[in-house]
């Protein structure tokens, strides 16, 4: 015991510094990011149940009498009624796809479609939490929740390597009705699951934002010459003895899918957008905190 | 060697692996290039997509083409290809070796001796005679057929000669030969000559010929010539191909008498030219030590050019005793001899004292009577060491009392006091004609012209030595011309004046003659075959066939006609013969010769030193090959896209450096742009440091100045422009600004000589250093060293620090303080003559009539007037309202600085007003 006591304190400090490693940086890029959106206390700017004042407002028949402010009412000959200003909480749900697809990267430089989708979850999910508002993680499968332990929950599961398919699918166990979410991926696998997944989700009242991710490369598409082209896993190949000439009919394509998901976005009533990892992370946090706090 | 086309193989076999290369080709063929496997997320997009054309699999043709030439070339390369396969055919019988062994062989001598003997020794092994058989130095009797090692002993001893083979000797050497066959091996130096093809076609008659001849083309020198007082050389060469260049030696003996090089020059054949020249512009005292030319490195005698008489041009001195009258230019006393000796002599003008130092062949002394005692000495001493005074009589020499009771010196004669005049309104008698020279006078020859009439002259009393003296007399018996020798040297004394007051010799050609006869002047160049008949010359010194000077020995006189015509020859090798009175070099090559290569008929083999050498071509074909498949790599990665766009900017660089390499066409346009530039407007100017923000300061230095100088005066210059002293030319630029950083690299050789010939012809540099604030002018600061280390080669006159009365502080405002940004009062120019004087009642001394060349400061100018686009200042200067003024005063400085430069001393002027008022007011 003596022996394999320091052993076993020093393999869980080691592991546990391994868990750890990673999560600073990407909660402290994702906080560092969501400092430049936060602004200030969020409110619903409207009366309800919440802890700031909102207004008073003279009493009316049916007031209780325990409503009114005395203090306020002192000052003056009618009763006003002190209202609290309405904080209201969200639930949001994430969804980033894990796919091998997501891996991809064209430069050395340029971070991959995953780096930049977790990043900008990541973001978000400060910015909500800190918001007040509940943040689900899709992949860690527990209800939304409010707290700085769910930023940790999330970040952990960001880092957590996983085995996983070549294209991700939306799969969404626990949806609260009239949530919200944010499907993160390049939507470059098949388009059908992901669509019965945001009609399953309209059904429920539940609105959001389909964001794509590509790599400037999917979409310039700068290959030339004989060319086997595999997926991220492998799984899928495809040959060609002209790279070059088919450049313009998988440009069709590409638009075509992005097309579609705007459609289908627009069906939905849900809002769609494409962001390349090339682009400002910085810009496309503030669209989504933008299309996030839209109201309908 | 098995031989294809003029190649042969050494290595024929492997050739027959170029026909496995069809075979390679259907090989080559069903190999398509490897595909690039890439992982592409979009792949799932591209599902389905077929390609629209097919054939690709298959290697393009061109592409094949390419791998299959570069194959072939591998082949070829290793079966060992050589170019001009050398056939080693041993003839039998005997073996002539001719060579022409002219001073056109000289320069490859040794090699060709190698070549001979190389010759002998394959004849010796094969046990064939030879005869070696030189066609300057012909054998006498007949062909000397020996033992090739009874040879091999006399080869060293064989001497290319100085001249080319004499025709007529050839000629009845042909008739000489045998009629035995032999071979013949005929070494050539490459200059056509008229026996050569008769040669040929007698040796042809008896046996095979082969010829060796080199390839370089021949250099030869023609003897140097006057040209408008430049000596001009010109080269000439046999073959006409490319651009060459050779520098060209002028040697001499220095004051110490050591030989040395004096002057050199680099003559440069222009591609397709067979002539070259170069104008040689040297000072006399230089150019009269030339004793050869010679091309630099080329051991020949056709390189060597000695030079005679006609190239020394005498130094004459010419002093007159009157002042020059100003619009009496016919009247002056030198003008006769001027124009007599002009175009043949140097002409020295100046005080006595400094001209001895010069040491002048000829001293003329016009009517000049009393010498100075301190004069006296020197010149007697100049005359006892072979100098020549030649005076001229006059109204000053008649009127002196000067060797009247006892004979000065310096004049041949005792003079009777007054002289005569002869058939003047007062006098009678007609004007006296001259009489025949006598025999025994220079002039000895001489016609002369019935018009030469003497009407007055100084006379000379009767003395016992005079008649001696006496070397031209006039009709009456009088002497007209004395001589009387000192030492080594002469006085001479025409007793009439150099102008035509007292005579009308001075108009007539015989005057001229007269000059030249007493070798005043220099004689014609080349003599005539009639000028040299009947005398004979001796060879002081002859030229070898390597083209050196040596001792001539005790060679036989020859005689003048000889010298006159022909080229040399045995009786009469190339160097300088003394005659009488006068030398000439008999060179090589004349000023007519023509250097022509010599041709030979097709059917003679003609074997080269450099040409014509085996080549073996395996490395050029292996490095073909090489290259073809570098370029198919690059084909390759470009058919498959694998030429991505970095790799393209790598290939695109290189095809721009190719281009880039080919010399730029375009270079003189930017020097006319400035031009243009520079002289459209009145433009100021600033040299260019090389320190980016003191050049940016000194641009818009001069740009602040030019708005102040459009606005305040008349003067309206364009925007400044900035100067490259090492590229640009200064001329166009009335004023430059030089401001002085420590680290700016001093201007190369052409560049200072740009500058000097800049500040001499009126143009002004305004040095900065800058730094007026921390040091004061001189060592104290690292500008003011630069400064001097810049100015040092510079031809700056005497400074001085800028007086009260200079032009500068009035040329436009009154000013007496010249600060910049820093207010130093050290600004110096140039240095007042030592006798300005200020005159009672001018306010200013009248200083220097030109503008200064350079004003130099510290007081850092350019900031103060630096303006940037938008006009505003770029500088503060000092501390409020007094801050402004001073950069009021710094403007208005730079305004002074700019309309001196542009006008001069025109305000100097004033100094003259009260003059002018004076004389007005009378």
């Amino acid at each position: 015991m003596n022996q394999t006591a320091p052993q076993t304190h020093a393999k869980l400090r080691q592991r546990a510094e391994q868990l750890a490693g990673p999560l600073p940086p990407l909660l402290a890029e994702a906080e560092h990011l969501a400092q430049a959106v936060l602004l200030g206390a969020h409110g619903r700017r409207r009366s309800g149940t919440g802890d700031e004042f909102w207004q008073y407002r003279p009493a009316r028949a049916g007031d209780e009498a325990r409503m009114v402010d005395w203090r306020r009412s002192a000052r003056s000959d009618a009763h006003f009624v002190r209202e609290k200003e309405w904080q209201a909480a969200q639930s949001v749900l994430l969804w980033v796809d894990e796919a091998r697809s997501m891996d991809f990267s064209s430069d050395r430089n340029r971070p991959t479609k995953a780096d930049r989708a977790r990043l900008l979850a990541m973001a978000i999910s400060v910015l909500l939490i800190y918001g007040g508002e509940r943040v689900a993680l899709a992949s860690l499968g527990t209800p939304p929740r409010s707290s700085q332990l769910q930023l940790l929950r999330i970040a952990q599961n960001f880092t957590e390597a996983k085995e996983s398919e070549d294209y991700g699918t939306p799969v969404i166990r626990i949806m609260p009705p009239h949530s919200r979410a944010l499907f993160v991926s390049d939507f470059m696998g098949d388009v059908v699951p992901v669509e019965a997944q945001l009609t399953r989700a309209a059904d429920r009242g539940v609105r959001g934002v389909i964001y794509q991710v590509l790599d400037p490369v999917e979409e310039a598409f700068p290959f030339d010459g004989r060319t086997i082209f595999e997926s991220m896993g492998g799984t899928i190949r495809h040959e060609t003895l002209k790279a070059g000439d088919l450049r313009d009919r998988y440009l069709d394509r590409l638009a075509e899918r992005k097309a579609k998901l705007a459609d289908l976005a627009r069906a939905t009533d849900w809002q769609y957008a494409c962001h390349h990892t090339n682009d400002s992370a910085q810009s496309a946090l503030l669209w989504l905190y933008g299309a996030l706090e839209r109201k309908h | 060697m098995f031989t294809v086309a003029g190649i042969g193989f050494t290595a024929p076999w492997l050739l027959l692996a170029l026909a496995a290369l069809p075979v390679l080709w259907i090989l080559l063929r069903a190999v398509p290039p490897a595909p690039i496997r890439r992982r592409f997320p979009g792949v799932a997009l591209l599902l389905g997509l077929t390609d629209d054309e097919t054939q690709t699999d298959k290697t393009p043709w061109w592409l094949l083409l390419l791998r299959m030439l570069a194959v072939a070339l591998i082949i070829l390369g290793f079966a060992g290809p050589v170019l001009n396969p050398k056939d080693d055919a041993a003839g039998t019988g005997p073996l002539l070796i001719v060579t022409d062994g002219t001073w056109a062989d000289a320069r490859d001598w040794q090699r060709r001796i190698d070549r001979i003997e190389a010759l002998v020794n394959d004849a010796g092994r094969a046990g064939r005679p030879v005869a070696v058989v030189q066609l300057t130095d012909l054998p006498g009797g007949d062909l000397p057929f020996q033992a090739a090692g009874s040879w091999a002993a006399r080869l060293p001893s064989l001497q290319p000669a100085p001249w080319q083979p004499d025709t007529a000797a050839l000629t009845t050497w042909i008739g000489t030969l045998p009629d035995t066959p032999f071979d013949t091996f005929w070494l050539s130096d490459g200059l056509a000559n008229d026996s050569r093809a008769d040669l040929l076609a007698a040796l042809e008659t008896r046996g095979k010929v082969a010829v060796f001849q080199s390839a370089a083309s021949v250099f030869a020198l023609r003897p140097a010539g006057f040209d408008e007082g430049d000596i001009v050389a010109a080269a000439t060469r046999t073959g006409p191909d490319s651009e060459a260049s050779v520098t060209l030696v002028a040697r001499g003996l220095d004051p110490a008498g050591t030989e040395r090089q004096l002057a050199t020059a680099d003559l440069v054949f222009a591609p397709g030219e067979t002539e070259a020249s170069v104008r040689l512009s040297l000072p006399p005292e230089l150019r009269n030590r030339i004793t050869r030319f010679e091309l630099a490195g080329l051991r020949s005698a056709g390189a060597v050019s000695l030079t005679d008489d006609a190239l020394r041009r005498r130094e004459v001195a010419l002093i007159a005793g009157r002042d020059d009258r100003e619009g009496l230019e016919l009247l002056s006393p030198l003008h006769y001899l001027n124009q007599a000796l002009e175009p043949t002599a140097d002409l020295i003008e100046g005080d006595l004292l400094d001209i001895l130092l010069a040491n002048p062949d000829v001293l003329i002394l016009a009517d000049v009577a009393a010498i100075s005692a301190g004069e006296q000495q020197p010149l007697l001493d100049w005359v006892e060491q072979g100098g020549l005074l030649l005076r001229f009589a006059g109204p000053r020499l008649a009127a002196s009392d000067i060797s009247r009771s006892q004979e000065d010196a310096l004049m041949p004669v005792r003079l009777r006091a007054g002289g005569r005049s002869i058939g003047g309104a007062m006098s009678w008698g007609e004007p006296k004609a001259l009489r025949a020279f006598a025999e025994g006078s220079p002039f000895y020859g001489l016609a002369i012209p019935p018009d030469v009439q003497v009407s007055s002259q100084v006379m000379a009393q009767p003395d016992p030595t005079l008649a001696d003296r006496v070397i031209a007399t006039l009709a009456d018996g009088t002497p007209l011309v004395t001589r009387k020798r000192i030492g080594q040297g002469q006085v001479v004394l025409f007793h009439v004046t150099a102008n035509a007051e007292w005579s009308t010799l001075p108009l007539s050609g015989l005057f001229v003659q007269m000059l030249e006869r007493l070798a005043v002047s220099t004689r014609p160049s080349q003599p005539t075959a009639e000028d040299l008949v009947g005398t004979t010359w001796v060879a002081d010194a002859v030229l070898d066939g390597f083209g050196q000077v040596q001792d001539a020995g005790n060679l036989p006189g020859v005689p003048g006609e000889r010298l006159a015509g022909a080229e040399p020859g045995a009786d009469m090798p190339p160097g300088l013969y003394t005659g009488e009175d006068r030398r000439i070099a008999v060179n090589v090559i004349g000023a007519e010769t023509r250097l022509e290569p010599a041709a030979w008929p097709a059917r003679i083999a003609v074997e080269g030193l450099a040409v014509l050498r085996e080549l073996a071509l395996k490395g050029w074909l292996l490095a073909a090959a090489l290259a073809l498949l570098c370029t198919d790599i690059l084909a390759s990665l470009w058919l498959t896209g694998r030429l991505t766009r970095a790799s393209r900017g790598v290939v695109t660089m290189l095809g721009l450096i190719l281009v880039l390499a080919a010399p730029p066409a375009d270079a003189q346009t930017t020097g006319d742009d400035l031009a243009l530039l520079a002289t459209a407007e009145v433009v100021l100017a600033h040299v260019i440091t090389g320190d980016a923000r003191v050049d940016a300061v000194a641009e818009a230095g001069l740009r602040g100045l030019s708005d102040t100088l459009w606005r305040r005066t008349s003067i309206e210059p364009s925007n400044p422009i900035s100067v490259n002293l090492e590229t640009d030319e200064l001329s166009f630029f009335p004023f430059l600004y030089w401001p002085i950083t420590p680290d700016q690299p001093l201007p190369s050789v052409e560049a200072y000589a740009r500058l000097n010939r800049y500040l001499r012809h009126g143009g002004m540099i305004l040095f900065d250093t800058r730094d007026a604030d921390i040091a004061r002018f001189g060592q104290a600061s690292p500008n003011g060293r630069k400064l001097q280390q810049l100015a040092r080669a510079l031809d700056i006159p005497p400074l001085e620090l800028l007086p009260e009365d200079h032009v500068l502080t009035r040329t436009f405002y009154l000013l007496q303080d010249f600060p910049g940004r820093h207010a130093s009062r050290d600004v110096w120019v140039e240095a007042a003559p030592p006798d300005a004087e200020q005159v009672e009642g001018m306010p200013f001394r009248n200083l220097n009539d030109n503008v200064t060349p350079v004003v130099i400061g510290g007081n850092d100018w350019a900031s103060a007037w630096a303006i940037d686009e938008a006009g505003n200042r770029m500088f503060p200067v000092g501390r409020g309202f007094a801050g402004e003024r001073q950069r009021e005063l710094a403007m208005r400085f730079g305004v002074n600085l700019m309309m001196h430069v542009l006008t001069g001393n025109y305000k100097s002027d004033q100094v003259h007003v009260p003059a002018l008022l004076d004389r007005l007011g009378q």
